[in-house]
């Protein structure tokens, strides 16, 4: 099969070329100072980061030897070869994981509280009052900008070492950040049911309990479950201020050159954050399922 | 409510409690609380200290009032230390962004197909992401001594696994007809990619990037706690020597921070993904 184009006469054609090049290369130029302003602010920040391409690359082996070096045990062999010797304080780690999975937790479950009270507070449609709703608002974005780690040191000083000034610190940033999310849930619902309740005489807080939790609950317990699953993650490093957990022991591994027991707690905190974001993620399906089942 | 009474009586079965729902509640609910008290005695929290400690805490935030760098000088080393965090988060956002794009065709099921090397690539991308950027910093710090530098590659080791899937996401679901279009009017595998899928995957992943950013501004802030250089560095110290109004200068330097790059990069978002759709 033969098809023909027709290509139109050149004092059609020019204008049509014109513009194309035009729009071509005004794209391009666009590129290139795209490009040009982050090939300069690469540079500037490599003379802010203080970047030594010299000394990185004399000691870039010693990345390579420092994962060789914790996977050797004090005698010279290698950490499998004898698993009893490597994790010689196994019950003691087990205990500090698991204190740190119950802070992660305890941190979660109350953040989760909190945003849950705050969220409809700040979602426009259920609050009238525009100052309510702002104060609500900046309160959450102060509680999830400020890092967990920051909140724990000065927790640290008032409530004494441990694990309780971890949990508070954790708490306060899980209210902020799922308070936002929350928020964000309840302002996408479909009012309708509200409306519902409110016309038969329900009071706000029954409104919220038979007309917006139905809708909103499955996906709060979706983000809570990703959220702890991020808390672990972190709880695992509060210990390095003194809030309590498994941190305070890798701390000390990696200053005082334990080699073989940093690379032992190493792989039992990723065990665990792995298993746990398995399971969070099964756990999410289903939840999610469960919403799309429910039309 | 006779109305009522007679419409109980007609669908009985509408107004019956749901016992096996309400059951499967109530045990989720009394789980979750019985762990929470569980929590709580383990970790023996003990409400009196509890009262103490938020007493204490009243005093703290008075004594914050009014934050201060106390004088001029400090106030331009806490900038210098700002500027050194957000060098920091860009150096290794940039990084690993560069670094994860051959990772993300690598690990693209429809570049790679080896199933083996596909699961061994997610595993160890996992490994990698369950552990701390903090606890990264303190490894690198072995390698390239305290400072900035460190703090940087953390960031960049952290991210390289996120970065990578989300790259081979994006390849993964990008649309194959462009690619056909471009090998229909003549062009090779190489002229495919170039024109095919880049324009598609670009734009996505520059949005990410971005988004990346603003949270690695975050990490980069609290980095120094461990000697991986920025404003970290002196909260930590400030807040050790109990030198409030200063520790408090410095928080409210990292929210205003936070806060502007929150908004540039919305910006440069919207901007970004605005362009896909002309």
């Amino acid at each position: 099969m033969i098809h023909t184009i027709a290509i139109p006469p050149d004092a059609q054609m020019a204008p049509l070329m014109r513009g194309y090049a035009a729009s071509v290369s005004a794209r391009r130029r666009q590129m290139l100072l795209g490009a040009a302003i982050t090939i300069l602010a690469f540079l500037l920040a490599c003379i802010g980061a203080e970047v030594d391409p010299d000394k990185f690359w004399a000691n870039l082996g010693n990345f390579g030897g420092y994962f060789y070096r914790i996977s050797k045990l004090d005698t010279g062999s290698f950490v499998w070869t004898d698993p009893v010797e490597w994790y010689w304080g196994l019950g003691r780690w087990l205990r500090l994981l698991g204190e740190t999975l119950l802070m992660a937790y305890l941190g979660t479950a109350t953040g989760f509280v909190g945003g849950f009270l705050a969220c409809f507070l700040c979602s426009r449609n259920l609050v009238a009052h525009a100052w309510v709703r702002v104060a609500a608002r900046r309160m959450l974005e102060f509680c999830r900008t400020v890092p967990d780690i920051v909140f724990a040191l000065i927790f640290v000083i008032a409530f004494g070492l441990g694990p309780l000034p971890g949990v508070l610190a954790i708490a306060i940033h899980t209210t902020g950040a799922l308070g936002k999310l929350f928020s964000e849930v309840v302002e996408s619902i479909d009012m309708k049911p509200v409306e519902g309740v409110a016309a038969s005489g329900g009071i706000w807080v029954e409104q919220i309990r038979f007309g917006v939790l139905p809708q909103v609950l499955s996906n709060f317990a979706s983000y809570g479950i990703l959220r702890f699953e991020v808390n672990v993650r972190g709880a695992t490093v509060l210990g390095f201020v003194g809030a309590g957990g498994i941190g305070e022991e890798l701390l000390l591994a990696i200053r005082k050159f334990f080699y073989s027991d940093v690379s032992a707690i190493l792989l039992l905190v990723a065990i665990c954050v792995m298993v746990i974001d398995l399971a969070s993620e099964h756990i999410r399906h289903r939840l999610l399922t469960i919403e799309g089942g429910k039309p | 409510m006779s109305d009522r009474a007679a419409l109980v009586a007609r669908f009985p079965a509408a107004f019956a409690p749901n016992w096996s729902a309400r059951l499967q509640t109530i045990g989720v609910v009394g789980g979750a609380v019985g762990l929470y008290i569980f929590g709580l005695v383990t970790l023996d929290f003990d409400p009196s200290r509890i009262m103490r400690g938020f007493a204490r805490l009243g005093d703290i935030f008075e004594m914050m009032l009014p934050p201060t760098p106390d004088s001029w000088s400090r106030g331009q080393l806490y900038f210098e230390a700002l500027i050194q965090t957000l060098s920091i988060a860009f150096l290794g956002t940039f990084m690993a962004a560069i670094l994860a794009v051959p990772l993300g065709f690598l690990a693209a099921r429809n570049i790679v197909a080896n199933w083996l090397l596909h699961i061994l690539a997610r595993r160890s991308l996992d490994t990698i992401r369950s552990v701390d950027t903090l606890i990264w910093a303190l490894i690198w710090i072995n390698v390239v001594g305290l400072g900035p530098f460190a703090g940087a590659l953390a960031i960049m080791t952290a991210d390289i696994a996120a970065f990578g899937k989300l790259m081979s996401e994006a390849i993964e679901t990008a649309d194959r007809k462009p690619v056909e279009g471009v090998a229909a009017a003549g062009g090779n595998r190489l002229e495919a990619i170039r024109f095919g899928i880049i324009p598609q995957v670009l734009p996505i992943f520059a949005s990410q990037v971005l988004y990346f950013f603003e949270s690695n501004t975050r990490s980069a802030t609290i980095i120094g706690i461990v000697g991986a250089g920025g404003i970290g560095l002196y909260l930590s110290e400030e807040i050790r020597v109990l030198e409030w109004q200063r520790a408090a200068f410095l928080i409210l330097m990292v929210l205003v921070t936070v806060a502007i790059i929150d908004q540039v990069s919305q910006r440069l978002r919207a901007a970004i993904m605005g362009n896909r759709g002309r």
